[in-house]
């Protein structure tokens, strides 16, 4: 798996899914600045790629950073509660204020995003029983509390139709002007890749971090918080992406290793590409309508993800 | 020298290490010995600051530890706890690699690399060095690891109970191996050791501990005799001198 295959493969699915969709858009199209090609192409194709090359990059990122940080193969945005305390975190912002902008619902999401990952790390910290795959169960089960809480309180508020917008990931209502929260996870990116030397450091665990100086809790708390915008600013834009973080980091692993400053570029570059391959998927298969994200990505990445459980014996 | 003063932990009530006064000799080989739950990894720890004392101070060439910036003592002292769980995929060059992490956070230079790639050799690794850790056998990490810390070059290395999980042919390697480190390399070594045989034939000095408490603390051959030992196990355990070592048959009294 070389980079370079990987950003080739990258930039040929890009120009695919830019000219697939309900209306036809070639690339001679383009010529004509004022065509009404032209303007769906500025307005919708451009931002949905941006957008899922951002996703995509961003939550397999969190989930390498997560993995790297508690230590367990399975655990990522899905199976630790992140992406139910964000949903949470949504909610709330919703009832506190009756019309809430983009960025009261990115602040309150994002602090229950970062609050419900800290609370499973502290979980972690606490369970003696540091099984491999009962980790990521004991974080299911936490999400799903935390999904039970929303849920009921949605009941209650009659909000539930709103809240179901971000249940289900989807593509298809992305236009310019509805996504470029999803540009914070360039910047998020960019630290990740500084600070790569010192989450492998981390991921080796607290007492292999100290001999080697490194101040862990701080480095613990900054990867939580990079965790925790991105699966914000996709939740809020996309909705819910579900095993995108726990299996492309998984892969990129088994080929390549732990070692970040390695394989950071690979991940994301992989994540983006596979997204990119489910959406596209999702918008031919049932043409003219759609498949949407989280289905496609749930359906394909479950899959893997049981073919990794079963592959762990022989590696992990 | 490391000067260990007064130092004491507990959890909640109980007392896992008590008022423990200890030094460790530069040059020497020191094993910490004793019986199960006797305090000698918590001191270990403490000593290398993983964790904190309730009481005391644990001075490293007349600097008080607490007051030393986390990177600057992990020049000075380095710490191998038993990992049971190495599950993070690395090579062991890109192991041998963090134990510069003190020095270059993480940007090799050509200094760096030449100090990893001797440490490698030293170790003899060389040859496996782009093989992944979770690949190989105990005593092949138990080695990775410790030519991390010799990468690391701290004049103290602490290690604890570097031996589990070994197999005789291993064990032996790598004491062996801490031995040459103190004699070639002018190290000074800690290790807590359950195999009282081990700690016998390699170590310079012994430290007794039992119930948080140093009950010996001398040169090996003043600790290595039945009436230390009986103080230290609560066993009569007969001396044999074979080949210059001292063995204690401890299997059948």
């Amino acid at each position: 798996m070389k980079k370079r295959y990987l950003f080739i493969a990258l930039i040929l699915f890009s120009l695919l899914s830019l000219f697939v969709g309900v209306s036809s858009i070639k690339p001679m199209d383009l010529l004509d600045f004022k065509s009404e090609q032209t303007e769906i192409f500025l307005i919708s194709r451009v931002p949905r790629l941006v957008a899922i090359l951002l996703a995509g990059a961003g939550m397999s990122i969190a989930g390498l950073i997560m993995q790297q940080l508690s230590r367990n193969k399975f655990v990522s945005p899905t199976t630790a509660g992140t992406l139910d305390a964000t949903r949470l975190g949504i909610l709330v912002s919703m009832l506190l204020f009756t019309n809430a902008s983009t960025i009261e619902k990115m602040v309150v999401a994002f602090i229950f995003a970062l609050g419900g990952t800290l609370l499973f790390m502290q979980i972690l910290d606490r369970i003696k029983f540091k099984d491999a795959i009962f980790i990521p169960l004991v974080g299911l089960m936490f999400g799903n509390i935390l999904s039970s809480i929303t849920t009921f309180f949605a009941y209650k508020a009659n909000v539930i139709q709103n809240m179901s917008a971000w249940l289900q990931g989807d593509f298809s209502m992305i236009m310019k002007g509805r996504y470029e929260l999803l540009y914070i996870s360039i910047p998020v990116l960019i630290i990740t890749y500084l600070y790569a030397n010192r989450f492998t450091v981390a991921g080796m665990g607290e007492d292999f971090s100290k001999n080697l100086g490194l101040a862990y809790k701080r480095i613990v708390n900054i990867g939580l918080i990079l965790v925790a915008l991105v699966t914000t600013t996709v939740i809020l834009t996309v909705g819910m992406i579900p095993f995108l973080g726990l299996i492309i980091p998984n892969i990129v692993s088994i080929f390549h290793g732990d070692n970040l400053k390695k394989t950071l570029p690979h991940t994301a570059l992989l994540g983006a590409i596979f997204l990119l391959v489910c959406d596209i998927l999702g918008r031919v298969l049932i043409y003219p309508y759609e498949i949407s994200i989280s289905l496609m990505v749930g359906v394909i990445g479950s899959g893997v993800f049981l073919y990794l459980l079963f592959r762990r014996k022989a590696y992990a | 020298m490391i000067q260990v003063r007064e130092l004491s932990k507990f959890y909640g009530k109980k007392v896992v290490v008590e008022k423990v006064n200890v030094d460790i000799h530069r040059g020497k080989i020191t094993s910490f010995i004793g019986p199960n739950g006797a305090g000698k990894s918590t001191l270990l720890s403490m000593v290398s600051r993983l964790v904190d004392a309730d009481t005391g101070e644990v001075l490293v060439d007349n600097d008080q530890v607490k007051r030393m910036k986390s990177n600057e003592f992990s020049k000075r002292v380095s710490i191998l706890k038993q990992s049971n769980f190495m599950n993070v995929r690395l090579t062991i060059r890109e192991l041998v690699s963090f134990g510069r992490f003190p020095y270059s956070r993480g940007k090799l230079n050509a200094e760096d690399i030449r100090i990893v790639e001797q440490a490698m050799d030293y170790m003899g690794l060389m040859e496996m060095q782009n093989e992944y850790m979770d690949e190989l056998s105990g005593g092949q990490r138990q080695r990775a690891f410790i030519a991390m810390v010799i990468a690391q070059d701290t004049d103290y290395i602490l290690l604890d109970e570097p031996l589990n999980n070994l197999d005789m042919k291993h064990s032996v390697q790598i004491m062996k191996i801490l031995r040459r480190l103190v004699d070639d390399l002018g190290k000074t070594v800690v290790i807590v050791l359950h195999d009282i045989n081990f700690a016998s034939v390699y170590s310079d000095r012994i430290v007794a501990l039992k119930e948080g408490r140093v009950v010996k603390d001398g040169p090996t051959n003043d600790i290595i005799n039945s009436d230390a030992l009986r103080e230290i196990y609560d066993m009569d355990i007969p001396i044999k001198q074979m080949n210059n070592c001292r063995i204690c048959v401890y299997f059948n009294s």
